[in-house]
């Protein structure tokens, strides 16, 4: 019975360090270092919220850069992946509608090489970022909807790669949202620049 | 020893014959009585199988499908169930043969047993503890007991092999006698110490027929081990059916499955560890013969596997370090003595003296100084007693050295003051010093040495390293006990040892957490014997040290304490190299049996499944898979039953080494053995066209 | 495999054993009650939680009094959180308005995180509201860990001591893990997720539109603090439902690199504290041995099969389940690490790893988490082994068998025995019950052969208490979630409790001095010996369902069929 009692109050006094001054520490301490991060590091357009840097949306313009197939359509609440096995009818299905679907909107033919990752969904359903190669596999699409020459984007591209972290870990990489708000960023740098030369022209 | 040897090899030949196969494969029928079934779980499990398959056969033909494989199966399953039966039963019969060959002598003896005066003729087995009988010159000792009265000498061939007789008197350390023994002289009064069916022999007889022979600790261990594996298997079996169904409807297959019950039993019997659970029993019992065969007598088979454990050798310096008997090897005069009277005065104090110390001071005497002389008929010898610890001739004394010096003082003599000096130095040599004197005046030294037995310093190293400690006992002064420990290379010595200074340096030994084994003979040794973890009383000894120890030695040697050591560890060796063996095994069976399972699932046409490739022995057909992984199962066991009746080979090395060899042999062996078995059995059912 | 994937591999490798020595040497600081570099900060709070609790730190008690602590402790933290999960939605922290958890799921759930499986029948971010991820999960990541530790500990005193009744105080032990161990490292683990962008909050979903004009909620919620215990506690249970794939968990290679590490440090280093509490540090170091041959082993052929490509999906690589900031050298350390030491979590999906690799993880588990295992159980894991090693080697040296100086008998083995097989079997018999019953097979997101896989490797994690989910498989109806409990349970104390009267029995037993006829258990021979013995096992218990799984699948697969 003695031990029933020390169990008891064992565990109240491990509750209280554990599970309530510990969360509460690590909170208070990561809103000092990192307070844009502990909140989900969102991204704003002016006032607006539009996204967080680490969940994929799931783009479907032409004009936009779209990130990995999602198993769980981008829902954020719950996330979810696929689950299907490496031989999966289902799964093999699906890479086939989505590497149809990609060969149409880059208006290629069908023997031709679509990035795996674009074609199998990732393991999130939010995967935020795309290897190089599958980024410049859409540019010639996005350049064409955007009006913009393809080498234009290269620099954007080029700014928006992150290489291995500490140089070590993990592979190149690109945010695909960040790359999409920099893609609208030089559209309004292009247009506002155009504005000025009309305006300059018509004087 | 090497006498030991022939005998050995002569009764494995007489024991290996015709009559005991024949004997043993009618004991093995025997032994399907579920009472000895359930003594052997994992067989137990055999023979269910074997029934099982057997309804299986009858099922199929009343069905009227095809019924020859699951015969073929049932049959090797009972062969299985029933080689194991037959081991057991040639380990049994091989001691037994051995036991009943001492017992018979006995049977057929009838006493002279003494009542209230009044002699009469029994039978020996009504004997009785408290009986007393009367033996004489010609007669057969009727049972194991001590002599009360007289002096006898006896002849204890029948039992040791040693044609030399022994005497046996009432009191002191000699009174023990052993039932078949026989006085060859003199007559004597005998009080018998053991009920029928009690003695030594009794036991021992009981314990390698079987009927009281008990589970020893490790033997227990083991066996639960060996009940946790086949749960394990029955598990992976029962449960395949399910896994084996849910594929059979993935992939499509439709008909009867092809995991049948009788497969499954099949697989599950050869699974399960049969070959060690088939020869555990057996292995325990030819441990026991094996003594036996050393005329070792053990009350118990735990006695034997402690004896694998023991780790410290108490070991008396007389007879098993040293040769019994001190020689002459020098003379030292003391300042201002001549050599050679010295040498003069100690061949004549040693003409008379009958014992081995004597003769050998007349032989130094003879062949290093060339002196020759005849005993002079005026003098007297003086002989040794227990009080003067001294013998001489006439005026001549030699002795210990206090007693001639306590002598000499007596008389009014001076003690040379270089003789303690001479004294100490031959004692450190590990020698006994004897002090010669004429009348007054010390003469000088005798150097009695202790000769070390030959070959013996290499036993010693073997010993050291299997891990054992070896510790010398001795009466000897500590300087002495030194030396001879130096010369003879024990770890560590004894000296001045009395009973209770051996009982407590066996305790002391226990404490630190060894295990000790020594050997006694005389009564003073019983608390020794009975607190030692491995007891082994001389024959030759008192009845009260055979009773304290657990061990009985024939022949009365002291070095077999070496042999015993080995006889344990070469037992609990075999155990773990065939449990290696039995589970190395299993990893061959399953690239047999499972392809041939599962070699149709997800099969497309005119191709095999994905599991086909495990069929890595490729054998012929699934079913021929099968029974021959079956066949292979119960045929190793009668392969393996030499290996299980004499034990793996035993060479005293270090344990690293040991089990690198045991692994390879018995695990790396163990798992490709079965391939190439069950590959050619494979190759013999497709020539005789079997499946 | 490029040469940046093996640098990473190398760099794991190395920096893991480089930390085993100092953590080794702290924890044996602390287990054996000395002051260690962190006391002055520490110690106040030890000595606070023992004035609540109402424990006198310097008792000490035999092994069945500490048995009675550590259940009623575990039984009392089971109903604690299983009435949180209850009756969330009455209480504070709750933002979403979540819902009280199905009794079945909520049963399941609190056995989870109370038997340090962190298996999960429900998604976090949908079900759970932050006070019960908190105080309920978060707390039991902590203490199951501790208790792990505990065991493990007395364990090593049972085997080191001589010939002694008292085995020490559970809830010193406890604390003492908890205080000095799990928290310090937590905490430092915890800032550095942080600073790569985990989330740490108590704010309700903010909502976002999307550039294309969606709306998209961010679920947010104290997981830094949590995700850090999970990790270093061999827990496991996703803070959100998809675990560490999930962006906010694990965003960066840098957080996952440190979160790998953090996964195996405690059980790795364990064999270190476990050498120096048994006096001899060889002891300790053989053990990580054989538990690195075999992680090594599962490594290697894990990344040869994974480095492969599909040829039932187009020649494709395995990609499906994969985030492209881990690649798939990442995902293969993870799911290797992951399986080995018993910690729930996964940064990719199982269930679409090419099927060597997921039967490698599905094998991991099998092995009865020993190697690494988890922290503390993975230890005592793979002493009862150990037993079982001695036992067959002692023979064959011919010698009664001992460990440490100390016999191992029938007593000992009956124990080891059952340890060792209590979680196999409820892993085959609760598995072919599944495919026999239609509920159970009514789960299944996969045909053919994947199909059994994915029930196998449910109860082979949960019979483990490992957590780790293949992801095809319903599990949250009544038939998966009871079960599943039992499984749990039956995985857990069905072997803590023989690792505590093994410890009693050993502590009372007198050391026989080692000699040449001893068979050494810190040498080479024995590492081989106990990696073969735990194959065996392992591998003749599991080898004809893993033929009807994995083995067949990878055979199928290199037909190019689909189910």
């Amino acid at each position: 019975m003695n031990e029933f009692l020390i169990a008891l109050r064992s565990l109240i006094a491990l509750t209280l360090l554990t599970g309530v001054a510990y969360p509460l520490l690590v909170t208070g301490l990561g809103q000092l270092a990192n307070a844009e991060a502990v909140q989900g590091s969102l991204i704003k357009r002016g006032e607006q919220v539009v996204g967080s840097r680490w969940l994929a949306q799931p783009f479907q313009q032409a004009g936009y850069f779209w990130p990995r197939p999602s198993a769980g359509d981008y829902a954020t609440v719950a996330s979810g992946a696929s689950n299907k096995g490496p031989t999966s009818k289902d799964l093999l299905d699906k890479i086939k509608a989505r590497k149809a679907d990609l060969l149409k909107a880059h208006l290629l033919p069908a023997d031709a090489f679509v990035p795996p990752e674009l074609l199998m969904a990732s393991g999130s359903g939010l995967d935020p970022e795309l290897s190089p190669a599958a980024v410049q596999f859409q540019v010639p699409r996005v350049a064409h909807a955007r009006g913009l020459q393809p080498q234009e984007l290269a620099a954007l591209i080029q700014s928006a790669t992150k290489g291995p972290q500490l140089g070590l870990l993990g592979a190149p990489r690109v945010n695909v949202l960040e790359l999409n708000m920099a893609l609208l960023q030089l559209e309004q740098r292009k247009f506002s620049l155009k504005q000025g030369h009309q305006h300059e022209s018509q004087q | 020893m090497s006498q030991h040897k022939s005998q050995k090899n002569n009764q494995k030949n007489s024991l290996f014959n015709r009559e005991l196969i024949q004997q043993s494969l009618k004991e093995a029928w025997s032994k399907f009585h579920p009472r000895s079934q359930w003594q052997n779980p994992v067989m137990l499990l055999v023979s269910l199988g074997a029934l099982l398959t057997s309804a299986a056969v009858v099922q199929e033909m009343l069905a009227g499908r095809a019924w020859g494989f699951t015969l073929q199966i049932a049959l090797w399953l009972w062969f299985t169930a029933y080689f194991a039966n037959f081991a057991e039963a040639v380990a049994e019969g091989r001691g037994k043969a051995q036991a009943e060959s001492l017992r018979k002598m006995r049977s057929e003896t009838m006493a002279r047993r003494l009542k209230n005066g009044v002699e009469s003729q029994v039978p020996a087995s009504s004997l009785r503890k408290g009986d007393v009988v009367v033996c004489e010159t010609g007669d057969v000792i009727p049972g194991d007991g001590e002599v009360s009265e007289g002096i006898a000498s006896v002849d204890e061939s029948a039992i040791t092999g040693e044609s030399a007789p022994v005497v046996r008197e009432s009191g002191g350390d000699r009174s023990a006698v052993t039932g078949g023994t026989r006085v060859i002289s003199d007559r004597i009064l005998i009080t018998i110490t053991q009920d029928p069916g009690q003695s030594f022999l009794d036991q021992m007889i009981g314990l390698v027929e079987g009927a009281s022979r008990q589970r020893t600790p490790n033997e227990i261990a083991l066996n639960i081990l060996l009940l946790t594996l086949t749960v394990v298997f029955v598990l992976a079996v029962v449960t395949l059916k399910a896994f084996a169904f849910y594929s059979e409807q993935a992939s499509g297959l439709t008909g009867p499955s092809n995991v049948s019950v009788t497969v499954l039993v099949a697989l599950l019997v050869c699974l399960i560890p049969t070959t060690i659970a088939a020869l555990l029993s057996a292995i325990g019992i030819s441990g026991m013969d094996r003594l036996l065969q050393r005329n070792v007598l053990a009350t118990s088979g735990k006695a034997v596997e402690v004896a694998g454990d023991v780790d410290v050798l108490l070991l008396d310096k007389t007879g098993t370090i040293t040769y019994g008997n001190r020689m002459a090897s020098a003379f030292y005069p003391v300042a201002g003595i001549r050599t050679e009277r010295l040498v003069e005065a100690a061949l004549l104090a040693s003409l008379a003296d009958e014992t081995p110390e004597g003769r050998s001071i007349v032989l130094l005497a003879n062949q290093r100084y060339g002196l020759n002389l005849d005993k002079p008929a005026e003098l007297d010898f003086v002989p040794f007693t227990a009080q003067t610890r001294m013998s001489g001739l006439g005026e001549i004394r030699k002795g210990a050295a206090d007693a001639v010096m306590r002598y000499v003082q007596g008389l009014g003599g001076k003690i040379p003051s270089d003789l303690q000096n001479l004294v100490d130095g031959i004692a450190r040599k590990g020698s006994t010093p004897l002090v010669v004197c004429d009348q007054q005046t010390i003469l000088g030294l005798i150097e009695l040495k202790d000769v070390v037995k030959t070959g013996i310093r290499e036993r010693f190293e073997q010993l050291r390293r299997m891990g054992i400690r070896t510790i010398m006992i001795t009466g000897d002064n500590p300087l002495t006990a030194a030396a001879i420990a130096a010369e003879a290379g024990v770890d560590d010595y004894l000296a001045e040892a009395t009973p209770e200074a051996k009982l407590a340096r066996i305790r002391a030994e226990q404490a630190a957490g060894h295990l000790v084994a020594m050997v006694g003979d005389g009564t003073n040794d019983a608390p020794a014997l009975a607190q030692a973890d491995v007891g082994v009383a001389m024959a030759s000894g008192t009845q009260a040290a055979r009773e304290a120890g657990n061990m009985v030695d024939l022949d009365s040697n002291p070095t077999k304490l070496i042999e015993v050591v080995e006889i344990g560890k070469q037992l609990l060796m075999t155990r773990g190299a065939l449990t290696t063996f039995s589970i190395a095994n299993d990893v061959a069976k399953y690239f047999a049996i499972l392809p041939a399972l599962f070699a149709g699932l997800y099969a497309t046409q005119g191709q095999q499944g994905p599991l086909a490739a495990l069929n890595l022995m490729g054998l012929a057909t699934p079913q021929s898979a099968i029974l021959s992984a079956v066949i292979f199962n119960a045929l190793i066991i009668v392969f393996l039953i030499p290996l299980a009746l004499k034990g793996v080979k035993y060479q005293p090395q270090g344990a690293v080494v040991v089990l690198r060899k045991n692994l390879f042999v018995y695990g790396l062996g163990g798992i490709l053995a079965p391939f190439v078995g069950i590959k050619l059995i494979d190759l013999l059912l497709a020539v005789f066209h079997l499946v | 495999m490029a040469f940046s994937d093996w640098l990473q591999v190398a760099l794991f490798i190395l920096l893991l054993l480089a930390a085993v020595p100092i953590l080794g040497e702290y924890m044996a600081q602390v287990y054996q009650g000395q002051k260690t570099f962190l006391s002055p900060v520490l110690g106040p709070l030890e000595m606070g939680v023992y004035a609540v609790a109402g424990v006198n730190p310097s008792d000490s008690g035999d092994w069945k009094k500490y048995t009675q602590g550590l259940l009623w402790f575990n039984a009392l933290g089971f109903l604690f959180l299983l009435g949180l999960l209850l009756l969330q939605a009455f209480l504070p922290l709750n933002p979403q308005k979540l819902v009280p958890m199905e009794l079945g799921v909520a049963v399941n759930t609190a056995m989870s995180f109370m038997t340090n499986t962190n298996w999960q029948a429900y998604s976090g971010e949908s079900t759970l509201s932050y006070l019960s991820q908190m105080l309920g999960l978060g707390v039991q990541n902590f203490v199951s860990a501790a208790t792990g530790m505990a065991v493990m500990v007395v364990l090593a005193r049972g085997l080191a001591g001589k010939q002694i009744k008292t085995l020490g105080n559970f809830w010193v032990d406890l604390t003492r893990s908890v205080v000095y161990i799990l928290l310090p490292l937590s905490l430092l683990l915890a800032l550095a997720l942080v600073s790569q962008g985990v989330v740490q909050s108590f704010s309700a979903y903010p909502s976002a539109t999307t550039l294309e004009g969606a709306q998209q909620v961010v679920p947010l919620g104290p997981a830094a603090s949590q995700i850090a215990i999970k990790q270093l506690g061999t827990n496991g249970g996703g803070f959100f439902g998809i675990n560490s794939a999930h962006p906010f968990e694990n965003p960066t290679p840098l957080s996952n690199f440190l979160q790998m590490l953090a996964i195996l440090l405690i059980p790795a280093a364990l064999t270190w504290t476990y050498g120096r509490l048994v006096g001899s540090l060889r002891q300790g170091i053989v053990l990580l041995a054989a538990m690195g041959v075999l992680a090594g082993s599962s490594l290697g052929l894990s990344l040869w099969a994974e480095f492969g490509s599909n040829p039932a999906l187009g020649n494709l690589p395995f990609l499906e389940g994969k985030e492209t900031r881990f690649g798939i050298v990442n995902s293969v350390i993870w799911s290797v690490s992951t399986t080995l030491a018993s910690n729930g979590s996964v940064n990719a999906m199982h269930d679409s790893f090419s099927p060597l690799a997921g039967g490698l993880a599905l094998f991991n588990m099998m092995l009865g988490e020993v190697v690494f295992g988890g922290v503390g159980a993975g230890l005592y894991g793979i002493l009862m082994f150990v037993i079982l090693t001695v036992f067959i080697a002692g023979l064959m040296v011919g010698r009664s068998p001992e460990y440490l100086g100390k016999k191992i008998e029938g007593a000992q083995i009956r124990m080891a025995a059952l340890a060792v097989i209590l979680p196999s079997a409820v892993v085959l018999l609760f598995t072919a019950m599944a495919v026999l019953l239609p509920v159970g097979l009514k789960g299944l997101n996969n045909a053919g052969p994947h199909g059994l896989s994915e029930i196998l490797y449910a109860f082979t994690s949960m019979a483990n208490n490992n957590g780790s989910a293949f992801g095809g498989l319903t599990v949250n109806t009544p038939f998966y979630t009871w079960l599943g409990a039992l499984a749990m349970l039956i995985g857990r104390f069905g072997v803590i409790l023989p690792v505590m009267v093994i410890a009693g029995q050993m502590a009372q037993k007198q050391a026989v001095p080692a000699s040449g006829g001893t068979f050494p258990t810190d040498g080479g021979l024995f590492v081989i010996l106990l990696v073969s013995v735990i194959l065996i096992i392992g591998g003749l218990t599991f080898f004809p369902v893993l033929a009807l799984g994995p083995l067949v699948e990878h055979g199928l697969m290199l037909q190019g069929k689909v189910f």
